[in-house]
């Protein structure tokens, strides 16, 4: 490309948006469902769960992207996975120092992102083919589809399970007294993966791209 | 696809090793002292809850503040004794809380034992015992608040470096904790028996035993090695203790 492309080309914005929807990496392309299903009992490590992802990958995509002329292929793996295991470290040793509660809750699912393999397969399958910009991009997109997905999860595991929305009461105490419990089934994984059943069933026939044939 | 020799490929990997452990090196070193002080936060606090006093009242900005000075407030007096029961000059409790595994790998007549003393607005008295022990996995931990009797459990707190999510790690949910309240660790005839943690479950009226965790057995008995082995040496200065407070 010789003429300079805007920043916000058509075509780059929709790598931002269609991770969001049509290619989202949960519920179109069931990527990274296990920690989808082990952090998303409560609204706020989802909301943590979703910024570092979306920080590991943005700087991973871009860093990739920057070396991508330079990685011998015979190793590129091995590039990749160091820098996405770097990044994590780092997340999780910020996590650490600002934010000790959440990243204790989170515990071992901010070292188990190294191996989301949404992250290994954006690099492998775009980073290492496309400039900076656009990989920062589709890092951002893929991570927010990602998080979108965590975040509805939580939100209604967090309701139904706990009767909170971000540890605050929201279910009113005279319906507890009118005969109504909090679901304990929505604080366990099973009802996770229900959730994001339904998210894909509404979500399937809701967009008219993803209609099977 | 290009051709990369492999002196080149050797080269390019080393560099990329040696910058990526030069920087995880620097931010790891920077952020150490924020993350020690939050560690001693939650140290302080994990003492304040075992005695039931670590609610923050709503509109407090400064959590960390608050609980620094809920801590010194209560826990102004803590001392060190030893497996002799004498109580040891110069030492401070909290300084050997902070790494109370590096003062368990101590002969055990140079070991410093930490015992923080709580006084409750009634005029009763709490002692809390910091402890320290190993899970499945890793490092698990914990602080017993003791009865003036120096026998029946006030309260208890533990918590877990690694251990397996909803399995062993369930060691530091409220059901589990709660079950220590009111168990005593001495038998009638004054014999030092600890707290067993019963696979399969215990029977409620026995005063020496609390119900293990489904599918979290090693944690399990980790932690019941844990109350042993770190409360057996309080045994002499407990035993001195009662009989002056009784005269």
């Amino acid at each position: 490309m010789s003429e300079k492309e805007p920043l916000f080309s058509s075509k780059n914005l929709k790598l931002l948006r269609e991770p969001l929807n049509d290619s989202n990496p949960i519920t179109v392309q069931v990527l990274g469902i296990c920690s989808a299903l082990a952090v998303t009992v409560q609204l706020k490590p989802s909301v943590v769960m979703a910024l570092s992802v979306i920080a590991v990958m943005a700087v991973s995509n871009v860093a990739i992207s920057l070396l991508r002329n330079t990685i011998p292929p015979r190793i590129r793996i091995i590039i990749q996975l160091t820098v996405i295991a770097a990044m994590v470290i780092i997340v999780d040793q910020v996590l650490k120092a600002f934010a000790y509660e959440v990243s204790k809750q989170l515990s071992v699912f901010v070292g188990l992102i190294i191996t989301n393999c949404i992250i290994m397969g954006r690099l492998e399958a775009f980073a290492m083919g496309n400039k900076p910009w656009p990989a920062f991009l589709d890092g951002i997109g893929n991570a927010a589809g990602y998080g979108v997905i965590l975040i509805i999860v939580a939100f209604f595991r967090e309701l139904l399970g706990s009767g909170t929305i971000w540890g605050f009461k929201v279910v009113p105490e005279a319906i507890y007294q009118a005969g109504y419990v909090n679901n304990g089934l929505m604080i366990l994984p099973p009802m996770a993966l229900i959730t994001v059943g339904i998210i894909i069933w509404v979500q399937r026939s809701s967009n008219k791209k993803l209609f099977e044939k | 696809m290009k051709n990369f020799s492999n002196t080149y490929t050797f080269i390019y990997i080393s560099g990329v090793v040696v910058v990526t452990a030069a920087l995880l090196s620097f931010i790891a070193e920077e952020l150490r002292p924020l993350q020690q002080r939050n560690l001693e936060i939650e140290k302080k606090q994990d003492i304040l809850r075992s005695v039931g006093k670590a609610v923050i009242p709503e509109g407090v900005k400064n959590k960390n503040l608050y609980i620094e000075e809920e801590f010194v407030k209560y826990f102004s007096s803590g001392i060190v004794v030893n497996n002799k029961g004498e109580v040891v000059e110069g030492r401070d409790a909290f300084e050997i809380t902070k790494n109370l595994k590096a003062e368990f790998s101590r002969p055990d007549d140079q070991r410093g034992l930490p015992l923080f003393i709580y006084e409750k607005e009634d005029g009763s008295v709490k002692y809390v015992i910091p402890m320290t022990g190993k899970g499945l996995w890793g490092q698990i931990w914990g602080y017993l608040a003791l009865n003036e009797d120096f026998n029946t459990i006030y309260g208890a707190v533990f918590d877990h470096a690694k251990e397996t999510p909803g399995l062993g790690a369930e060691i530091n949910q409220k059901w589990f904790q709660q079950e220590f309240s009111g168990k005593t660790l001495f038998d009638n005839a004054g014999k030092f028996v600890s707290v067993m943690v019963m696979k399969g479950g215990a029977d409620p009226s026995n005063p020496h035993a609390v119900d293990a965790i489904s599918g979290g057995t090693i944690t399990s008995k980790g932690l019941e090695a844990m109350l042993r082995e770190n409360l057996k040496p309080y045994e002499t200065y407990f035993k001195q203790a009662k009989i002056k407070s009784d005269e």
